[in-house]
């Protein structure tokens, strides 16, 4: 029994292995990546971080990112919640089938709709803003917020419902005063996965964006093409979108242990 | 739960559909749309019905691509899940490293996708990085921009590296769910760690593993960015899994038709699929 922390152990250390590649390739110089594989660093140097937060189409790149990353995660959120409500408590005319329809759009490869995208946005004159990005997200981020948040709603019994408004509770105020507090956990889960796959996905925000609201992800690729291949730089812009994950993930780590036990997710 | 009937629950989902639909439901008879004509340009179109269809359905091309797909989406799950299981199985339960291991695991999934291909990239050169530099001094001959199998093996690993966390933090949310007396009644009753995993912990793990499989086969299936910063589908065409051909054909060689046809039949596998999918876990639960 004791034995137990081996397997986990291990695979925490095959995780943070390439991790530790890009790291420390981020504190070398060009010409010592190129010279030869070297464990640790031999020519230390902070040059690579230097040249992005002092340059602002690296620095800009990780505000854009930012910037759109919220947006979506608050659009989503917010009008997942009263449709999840819906989803859990009621029955109404379709509902299966507009549950399984939300759920295709999950399912649609960002691939197929890049093009059609890009045309959708210029016609309504938004392309190239952190709005256009935001709205672009939605279309996988709410069906996974709604599925998210439908599973907590559910583990919550409809008695806590019917005691509110026998108190006499309107249905917004005890939404807000009562059963949103009680679904925190749930929407931590929900916004951390909203936050998750919308920092992430590449595809769209590229194709919707060209400088004012281009994305990190975006410069990296743009330079690892233009400016030959300077990997140093490539790795320190690398390291540096870590963080933000890792931030957002310290403070839900609770959540995510407790929530997605009380839910079904 | 019992639910009661009412319409006006309406009112409550129309945000979602309206946001939901302008990004889904134009997009895709754009989509349609092209799959059916034929352009050279200017905005002139010609009406071409189902040909595209049948074009891509018969070429060669599209099968092996579909093939290549398959074949990665069975490999990894068929790694990942068992993968999975096993590490929350042996997570520990209480205690301060609970937290560590959720965060340090969490991690490779909130790193940009095309940083993941990089950062394997980076990793997996045979001269520079740790993993080719390894694998080449233990007098393995590994060069994945060169050699096939080597390019799948990465693509692969990278895959399952980024992926098994979800596994692993969806089993032990399930796990996490199971009361203490259930393994007290089993340790009365002298059951094996087997017996334990197979009436008590599986069983418990079985919706978030359906929700786990479900969410690896979606986003497997339509992988693009890793695989295509990687490798970019080579050597040759070797890892080009449908995403990679769908836009090296809409946008390499502007082919509209074409790759619009091949959209809406990858988009219609994809739906197939889950559907079924869907279907079966939702009768179970029934059950």
């Amino acid at each position: 029994m004791n034995k137990k922390w081996i397997l986990p152990t291990l695979y925490i250390l095959f995780l943070m292995l390439p991790i530790y590649g890009l790291l420390s390739m981020s504190f070398k110089t060009t010409n010592e990546i190129l010279g030869g594989f070297s464990f640790f660093p031999q020519q230390f140097t902070l040059a690579n971080y230097t040249k992005i937060f002092t340059d602002p189409t690296w620095y800009n790149g990780y505000i854009n990112s930012l910037i759109y990353v919220c947006i979506n995660t608050l659009i989503s959120v917010s009008v997942a919640l009263p449709a999840a409500y819906a989803f859990s408590r009621y029955r109404f005319l379709g509902d299966k089938h507009l549950f399984f329809w939300l759920l295709t759009n999950r399912m649609a490869p960002p691939a197929v709709f890049a093009l059609p995208f890009f045309q959708l946005y210029s016609a309504i004159e938004l392309f190239d803003t952190h709005l256009a990005v935001a709205l672009a997200h939605c279309l996988f981020n709410i069906p996974l917020a709604v599925w998210i948040l439908e599973g907590f709603m559910s583990g919550i019994p409809k008695e806590l419902d019917e005691t509110a408004y026998l108190d006499g509770y309107s249905f917004p105020r005890f939404f807000i005063r009562i059963f949103i507090p009680t679904i925190a956990a749930g929407i931590g889960v929900a916004a951390f996965f909203c936050f998750m796959y919308s920092w992430v996905e590449l595809l769209l925000a590229k194709t919707l964006t060209s400088v004012d609201a281009k994305p990190i992800a975006a410069t990296m690729t743009r330079t690892a093409s233009t400016s030959g291949y300077e990997l140093g730089l490539l790795a320190a812009a690398g390291s540096l979108t870590i963080i933000p994950g890792a931030i957002v993930i310290y403070f839900v780590r609770n959540y995510i242990a407790k929530g997605f036990a009380l839910g079904r997710v | 739960m019992r639910k009661t009937t009412n319409q006006k629950a309406w009112w409550l989902v129309v945000p979602v559909l309206l946001l939901v639909a302008f990004n889904a439901f134009i997009p895709l008879m754009t989509v349609v749309n092209y799959s059916m004509q034929e352009t050279f340009g200017n905005n002139v179109f010609f009406w071409e019905g189902v040909t595209w269809f049948e074009k891509v359905l018969r070429s060669e091309r599209f099968h092996d691509a579909l093939l290549r797909q398959l074949l990665f989406t069975g490999m990894i799950i068929a790694i990942e899940v068992p993968l999975g299981i096993a590490v929350a199985l042996a997570m520990p339960r209480k205690g301060p490293w609970v937290s560590v291991c959720l965060v340090l695991m969490a991690l490779p999934l909130l790193i940009p996708w095309n940083v993941v291909g990089a950062m394997w990239n980076i990793f997996a050169l045979p001269d520079i990085g740790l993993l080719g530099f390894t694998l080449n001094s233990m007098g393995l001959d590994y060069n994945f921009t060169q050699q096939p199998v080597s390019a799948w093996m990465t693509t692969v690993v990278m895959d399952v590296w980024h992926w098994t966390s979800l596994v692993v933090l969806l089993c032990y949310a399930g796990l996490c769910s199971i009361p203490d007396a259930y393994y007290q009644a089993a340790h009365i009753d002298g059951a094996s760690p087997w017996a334990v995993f197979r009436y008590i912990q599986l069983p418990k793990m079985k919706r978030v593993l359906t929700i786990a499989i479900l969410l690896r086969f979606m986003d497997s299936f339509m992988i693009y960015t890793e695989p295509f910063v990687l490798t970019g589908g080579g050597p040759g065409n070797t890892t080009t899994f449908l995403s990679i051909d769908l836009v090296k054909i809409a946008l390499g060689q502007f082919d509209l038709g074409p790759a619009a046809a091949m959209s809406l039949i990858y988009f219609l596998v994809v739906l197939l699929i889950c559907w079924v999918f869907y279907t079966v876990m939702m009768r179970n639960e029934e059950q």
